[in-house]
């Protein structure tokens, strides 16, 4: 048995915060995000939570699926923002959509979050541990964002996304899966909750500039560019696949010049590759699920294509699967 | 070297191999970012097994610097 997605949905937050209203906040502008990063517009969370959109994402992946909540056996959700430390996101979207026999918990992987989701999703299911699996990534990011760094504030946005898994017969590929903690330094954003912040915040009443994300932009682009073609020709090979055989290069929406040197790199067209971080930008863990589904309900994604699903990030990590429509 | 630095620098910043010259600066005549640079340097270090700190990319403004910082 494998697990195949039958049904998607997605949560985006209605506050869109433009180039120009960054521009009013910070030295930039249109032109030079829209350059660099492809980025037009973000949505940000006013009082959405990410437990709130992650269930939202839910609801519609369930109607998409025509799956009952009782059904559901284990819910996945990929989220580095929860609004909650315990319980967990998925409990709560259990209590939200009353998946009353689901078992649930989180996985923190960053940008990469969902592709290991769905990774876990489909062990458990080739194991018989569980037949309808549900994986969300949700991300309020912009609770994270230092919103005085130029660098970094540009890039990101809110938002969720969520699939419907369930074991069904079909061809199984295997995932390809990194992790290397040694350049975690790359990407770092630490906890609220250290005792290291919670000194300095009683000393000076602000917000420690560390416990906000920080980005080695070039060591992050250059890490980007050079392991995700690796990793997509790696769960490529392992399945027996050339990039020919493959409709859609489904990758972490971080940069439209990331996901454009990878096209190059491979060798394959742009075309291939989706993006619509043009209105959402990095939404992280919740991407490729965002992207799965607009793609879903607008007819893109049909039945039998082939399609590799590509996660990077914090960690650093990264990973590639293949998934069959 | 001239000549595999020019072929580097044509093949990542999209650029005619034939209108390179040491003078050739990456950001006045072939329009490149910082994100162009970080790739194109990303390749240079690939071929001369040499690693460029980023410190060192604001000295690298054309084909010449960068043929004279690999050749030291």
């Amino acid at each position: 048995m494998i697990g195949k997605i039958c049904g998607t949905g997605s949560y985006i937050p209605p506050k869109i915060l433009s180039n120009d209203d960054l521009s009013e906040m910070v030295e930039t502008n249109d032109e030079w995000i829209r350059e660099r990063t492809g980025v037009r517009n973000r949505h940000i969370a006013e009082h959405e939570t990410a437990s709130f959109m992650a269930a939202e994402a839910a609801k519609r992946a369930l109607e998409n699926s025509g799956v009952s909540p009782e059904e559901i056996d284990l819910i996945l959700v990929a989220s580095s923002s929860p609004d909650v430390i315990f319980p967990s996101v998925a409990c709560e979207v259990q209590k939200e959509i009353q998946a009353v026999n689901a078992a649930g918990y989180d996985m923190q992987a960053a940008c990469t979050g969902f592709v290991f989701a769905y990774q876990s999703a489909q062990a458990y299911i080739a194991a018989g541990f569980y037949k309808t699996i549900l994986a969300i990534g949700t991300e309020t990011l912009s609770s994270m964002v230092d919103w005085s760094d130029r660098g970094t504030c540009i890039l990101f946005g809110d938002g969720a996304g969520a699939a419907v898994i369930r074991a069904a017969e079909g061809t199984a590929y295997l995932p390809a899966a990194h992790s290397d903690g040694c350049r975690g330094d790359a990407l770092v954003c630490r906890s609220r909750f250290s005792s290291e912040f919670v000194e300095a915040f009683k000393k000076t009443g602000e917000t420690p500039k560390d416990t906000y994300i920080s980005m080695d932009g070039r060591g992050v682009f250059q890490f980007a560019v050079k392991s995700v073609p690796q990793i997509v020709t790696e769960v490529l090979d392992k399945a027996g696949l050339g990039t020919e055989d493959i409709d859609w290069f489904i990758l972490h929406q971080a940069n439209k010049r990331i996901v454009e040197s990878v096209a190059k790199r491979l060798k394959t067209d742009i075309g291939k590759f989706p993006m619509n971080l043009q209105e959402y930008g990095n939404t992280s863990s919740a991407s490729i699920p965002i992207l799965l589904d607009e793609m879903n309900r607008d007819g893109r994604l049909e039945k039998g294509q082939k399609i590799v699903i590509a996660g990077f990030g914090a960690g650093l990590s990264w990973g590639a699967s293949i998934l069959e429509w | 070297m001239l000549e595999k630095v020019k072929e580097i620098v044509a093949e990542n910043l999209g650029a005619d191999i034939n209108t390179l010259t040491e003078e050739t600066s990456f950001k006045d005549d072939l329009g490149a970012d910082s994100l162009d640079l970080f790739e194109m340097v990303m390749a240079l270090e690939e071929e001369y097994g040499k690693e460029i700190p980023t410190e060192d990319l604001e000295q690298l403004t054309t084909i010449g610097e960068v043929v004279d910082y690999l050749s030291k």
